[in-house]
C-alpha cells in the first residue's frame, strides 16, 4: 500500500515537472533537437535541474541502510557498452526526432491531447511487444 | 524570462520542471529504492517486462504522470501542445517502443538516473539517442518534412 501510494506520487510530481518544463509539447521537445535551426535550449534546463537533484539524491544512497520503505537498493550493474545498447539508443532517437515524444512525455500527454497521445502510446507498447516476441523466438 | 537569440526558450519553467523531476526521481530511489525510468515502468504495467517494483506500484507510477500534467494544466490555464499526424506518430511510437526495450531505458531512466549517476552506459546511450534525434531533424528538415 505504501509502495502504491508512492509510486503514485513520483508519477504525479513527474508528469507535473514534465507539464511544467514544456516537456509536453513535441513542438518544444523538437526545437531542442533542432539544434541547427531555430534551436529551442528549454530541454537542457529540464535535464540539468533534473540530474542535478539526482545528483545529490545519489549520494544519499550510501549513507542509508535501505530505502525508507523498502527492503534494498536495486540499481543497474550492467557495465557493458553492448551493440543492443546502442543500436536502441538509436533507434529511440530517431523516434524521439520524428514526432518530439519519448515514453514519459507521451503518457503524461494523455491528460493533454488524449487522442494523438493514445496513439502514440499504444504504438510504443506495440513497440515494445515487438522486441519481447522477437526476443522471446530468438532465445 | 527568455534567453538572449532564442525567443522560445522558457529556461525557468524549464528548470522548475526538471527539479520536480529531479524530485520525483529521488522520492523514487530514496524511498522505493528503484530506477525511476518511465520506459521500463511502463513495460512493467502492461506485462512487457521491466523489473524490480510490483506491477500494481508501476501502473500508480504510470497512472500520476497524467495526473500530474493535469494538475499542472488545469492550475496554468491551459497548456500549449502540438501534435504529429496519427501516422506519424504511429511510427515514432513503435521506434521509441522498440529502441527503450533494446536500449534498457529512455531520456528518464538513462538521461535523468543514470547520467547523474554517472554510469558509463547511460551516458553513452544518452549521448546516442540525443545526436539521432538531432540528426533525425536534420535530416528531415533538409527533405522539408514538416511534421508539427
Amino acid at each position: 500500500m505504501r509502495t502504491a501510494i508512492t509510486s503514485l506520487a513520483v508519477g504525479t510530481l513527474f508528469g507535473a515537472g514534465l507539464a511544467l518544463g514544456g516537456m509536453t509539447d513535441p513542438a518544444r521537445v523538437r526545437g531542442f533537437l533542432d539544434l541547427f535551426g531555430n534551436w529551442d535550449p528549454t530541454l537542457a534546463f529540464v535535464m540539468g535541474g533534473a540530474v542535478l537533484v539526482m545528483a545529490i539524491a545519489w549520494r544519499l544512497v550510501p549513507r542509508m541502510a535501505e530505502p525508507l520503505i523498502a527492503d534494498e537498493f536495486h540499481v543497474p550493474t550492467k557495465s557493458d557498452l553492448s551493440p543492443r545498447l546502442i543500436g536502441g539508443a538509436a533507434l529511440f532517437g530517431i523516434g524521439w526526432g520524428i514526432a518530439g515524444l519519448c515514453p514519459g512525455p507521451g503518457i503524461a500527454a494523455l491528460a493533454i491531447e488524449p487522442a494523438s497521445a493514445a496513439v502514440f502510446v499504444i504504438a510504443l507498447l506495440a513497440g515494445m511487444a515487438a522486441v519481447k516476441i522477437f526476443e522471446g523466438k530468438s532465445a | 524570462m527568455t534567453l538572449p537569440g532564442y525567443p522560445e526558450a522558457a529556461p525557468l519553467a524549464g528548470l522548475a520542471g526538471g527539479v520536480l523531476i529531479g524530485l520525483a526521481a529521488a522520492l523514487m530511489l530514496l524511498a522505493l529504492g528503484r530506477i525511476a525510468g518511465v520506459s521500463g515502468l511502463a513495460a512493467k504495467a502492461v506485462g512487457l517486462g521491466g523489473s524490480g517494483i510490483a506491477r500494481s506500484g508501476a501502473w500508480m507510477f504510470v497512472l500520476g504522470l497524467p495526473l500530474g500534467a493535469l494538475i499542472v494544466m488545469l492550475a496554468s490555464g491551459g497548456l500549449q501542445a502540438s501534435f504529429a499526424s496519427p501516422v506519424t506518430l504511429a511510427i515514432a511510437g513503435v521506434l521509441v517502443g522498440m529502441g527503450t526495450r533494446l536500449g534498457s531505458g529512455c531520456t528518464s531512466g538513462h538521461g535523468v538516473c543514470g547520467v547523474s549517476r554517472l554510469s558509463t552506459r547511460s551516458i553513452v546511450a544518452t549521448v546516442t539517442f540525443m545526436a539521432a534525434g538531432i540528426a533525425t531533424v536534420a535530416a528531415m528538415n533538409a527533405l522539408g518534412l514538416e511534421v508539427l
